[in-house]
């Protein structure tokens, strides 16, 4: 069990590396080096940088050293806590990002949730009652589901919402509450905003995992202990959901270690079609301005967001699993 | 299958047929039983279709503005006319002034009638990039400088959406097909090493799948994507996000390919050949591929939709091609906010392809990876 965790543990640690040097590679892509733009960004609305200053700049970051060493630089940094500065608000990032990355967190958390609580009792059902009407129409709908891109699904509801229902559906929050500092009123109006944007985003992983779901069920209702199960008596339900579906549900649980990815990586482009106060309007505005500090960070700390909820998967997995556990011992 | 009327002799003969049929006969067999799937596939042969005619079907220039022609709403063509005659026709618009919301409305002129004519001269294009000429399949006769058919109606700068939407399905179909081509290949490359040397390298590759994995890929996707000069022209663009798209998208395949492999590695008909004293790359290319190559064209439909759906995210948020490329994503990149949405809501048309595309794909591959399982019922 433990060298499973210090394993998993391992893996982590070399998904963040991973992650780390594609983001410091974000960073460095555009032109020049990023000193320039800042300068360039600064004299652009007037205020000037002096010689000294840029090159104290340049120390900092050590731009006259080779590439790894800039790297390091940069990680330690981060590690220290500095994530740089935004050129385009001139405030430090991670006061910019501020709120938005909890915002994302909770967003793609209740998703998954989501995701799950839907999933399960569809796959159940469907296979349970193969080739009956609810199992079609439940197939269908998550194909449906698996077509429309989110951000497409997204739109469409935001189309219906508001021809339909005169309803401008955006947004996390009603317009008072929108700067106003945190209290219980702003929760329960979170909370009230929180299952659209948590649907349409759910909506497309659960396509996948209820046929993950649907099939791994069916191959254990064909095993014969379920026919001696069902021949001592057992009530249909007990024989369902005692033993096959908590044997089907294993492969089902080591999916969440890519669903949160997936998950993280949706909410990007559906907060920007509903603009919600998470990191992706963010990150597509950083982007386009070449604010790199910014857009680095969002995509590092986006990167450090799958992997710790693949870690916690993985905990989940051990936990149902009872394979895992008893596999080192 | 077997008919219980037919005498044995008629269910002999069908075994011999099954018997003696090759592989290729056997999965098309079974891939003819799934209605859905050969219906999707047939789907999907008209939208690359449409695509390879993609100027003919258009009739306007996709890429001409026009400031008198902002949001013109869809005209259906008119087959009959009032006589019951068959007589193909649009009406005249006449646009006016709403003194109230000051906006400009067309209404539709009964007055005016401008005959619709097949294989009618209209702008010039190459035929398959090849032969210029000047031929669409829909036109209109005697039409002044103002008037035009208007299928799907047009957008702010003029440009009407049907024929916008022509060209799009050419681009946003190919560019599945490239990245699906790159990713094919770095999938069986790295697949195929990794089960054939097993070891470390085996070890290396599936760490660096499982962290592919792992990885957000929308805001990479937008990280990569944006670093890309705005100089460079719109084909440069092209292939570099389709290569960014690949570079993501090939660890499925991999993993089919490999996991293929290791399971035939073993098969008796390996080792005969082996013991017949094959060579490693005969084995390969003659014994195993034809067994799983049709896995790996079943993996290789059901990653194609996973890449169109890339491009049209990442053009939507104005990250991927740029105009003026014409792709689904770029079309619906008009349609992003709800004011747009509110006053011309046949901006959205760009989404029911998207969809019809990716579903039949979807059905498609899951009707070939049946086929493929020669244990499947």
């Amino acid at each position: 069990m433990v060298a499973f965790l210090l394993q998993r543990l391992g893996f982590a640690g070399l998904t963040m590396a991973v992650i780390s040097v594609l983001a410091f590679a974000i960073i460095q892509l555009p032109p020049g080096d990023f000193v320039d733009t800042y300068i360039a960004n600064l004299s652009a609305s007037g205020s000037a940088v002096s010689q000294a200053e840029a090159e104290a700049l340049r120390q900092l970051y050590g731009l006259d050293q080779p590439i790894w060493v800039q790297y390091f630089k940069w990680v330690s940094r981060i590690l220290a806590g500095d994530f740089g500065e935004s050129m385009e608000w001139r405030r430090p990032v991670s006061e910019v990002i501020g709120d938005r990355l909890w915002m994302t967190v909770l967003i793609s958390f209740f998703a998954l949730i989501l995701t799950w609580g839907i999933a399960l009792p569809i796959g159940i059902i469907s296979a349970v009652r193969q080739y009956s009407i609810a199992d079609y129409a439940f197939t269908f709908l998550s194909f449906i589901g698996l077509a429309i891109p989110n951000f497409l699904l997204a739109l469409v509801v935001m189309y219906v919402a508001f021809r339909y229902f005169g309803a401008n559906v955006g947004g996390l929050f009603s317009a008072e509450f929108e700067l106003a500092p945190w209290s219980l009123a702003k929760v329960w109006d979170l909370i009230k905003h929180l299952p659209l944007p948590g649907l349409i985003l759910a909506l497309a992983g659960t396509a996948q995992l209820v046929r993950i779901m649907r099939a791994n069920l069916l191959d254990e209702l064909r095993k014969p202990y379920v026919v001696t199960a069902r021949a001592k008596g057992l009530p249909e339900r007990r024989v369902i959901l005692k033993y096959p579906v908590r044997a089907a549900l294993n492969p089902f649980a080591s999916t969440i270690a890519y669903l949160f990815p997936y998950l993280v990586s949706g909410s990007v482009i559906v907060s920007i079609v509903l603009s919600l106060p998470t990191v992706g309007p963010l990150l597509v505005k950083a982007l386009i301005a070449q604010d790199m500090f910014l857009a680095g960070t969002i995509i590092l700390l986006l990167g450090a967001l799958t992997v710790v909820g693949t870690f916690i998967s993985d905990l989940v997995l051990m936990w149902i699993d009872p394979r895992i556990r008893h596999q080192m011992d | 299958m077997s008919d219980i009327a037919a005498p044995q002799a008629a269910s002999a003969q069908a075994e011999a047929s099954i018997a003696s049929a090759g592989q290729a006969r056997l999965i098309w067999w079974r891939f003819r039983r799934h209605r859905l799937a050969v219906a999707s596939g047939i789907l999907v042969i008209l939208f690359y279709l449409i695509a390879a005619f993609a100027d003919f079907l258009a009739y306007a220039d996709p890429h001409a503005s026009d400031s008198r022609r902002t949001y013109i709403p869809p005209q259906m063509i008119r087959l009959w006319d009032e006589d019951g005659s068959f007589r193909p026709h649009v009406l005249g618009l006449r646009g006016q002034r709403d003194m109230q919301t000051f906006q400009l409305v067309y209404r539709p002129d009964p007055g005016r009638k401008l005959d619709v004519v097949f294989f009618a001269r209209g702008y010039e294009y190459r035929l398959f990039g090849l032969f210029p000429t000047d031929r669409h399949l829909l036109g209109l006769r005697d039409a002044g400088p103002a008037d035009g058919i208007f299928l799907l109606g047009t957008d702010v700068q003029g440009r009407d959406l049907w024929s916008r939407l022509m060209v799009a399905t050419r681009v946003s179909l190919t560019i599945g097909l490239v990245g699906v081509t790159i990713s094919l290949f770095l999938g069986v490359l790295l697949g195929g090493i990794s089960a054939i040397h097993g070891g470390w390298i085996d070890l290396v590759v599936q760490r660096l799948i499982e962290v592919i994995r792992s990885l957000p890929t929308i805001p990479l996707w937008m990280g990569l994507a944006a670093a890309l000069p705005t100089s460079w022209s719109v084909t440069q663009i092209y292939f570099a996000i389709t290569i960014l798209i690949a570079f993501l998208a090939w660890t499925d395949l991999a993993r089919v390919v490999r996991g293929k492999f290791l399971s035939l590695k073993s098969e008796d008909f390996v080792l005969a050949a082996e013991l017949a004293g094959a060579g490693q790359l005969r084995i390969i290319f003659k014994h195993m591929l034809p067994s799983f190559a049709s896995h790996v064209i079943a993996a290789t439909t059901l990653a194609l939709p996973a890449m169109i759906i890339s491009e049209t995210s990442l053009s939507f948020l104005g990250l991927g091609l740029r105009p003026p490329a014409i792709s689904w994503g770029i079309l619906l990149q008009d349609a992003q906010n709800i004011q747009t949405l509110a006053l011309a809501p046949w901006l959205l048309a760009a989404a029911v392809p998207v969809i019809l595309v990716i579903l039949a794909f979807n059905f498609l591959g899951d009707g070939l990876r049946d086929a493929a399982d020669p244990y499947g019922t």
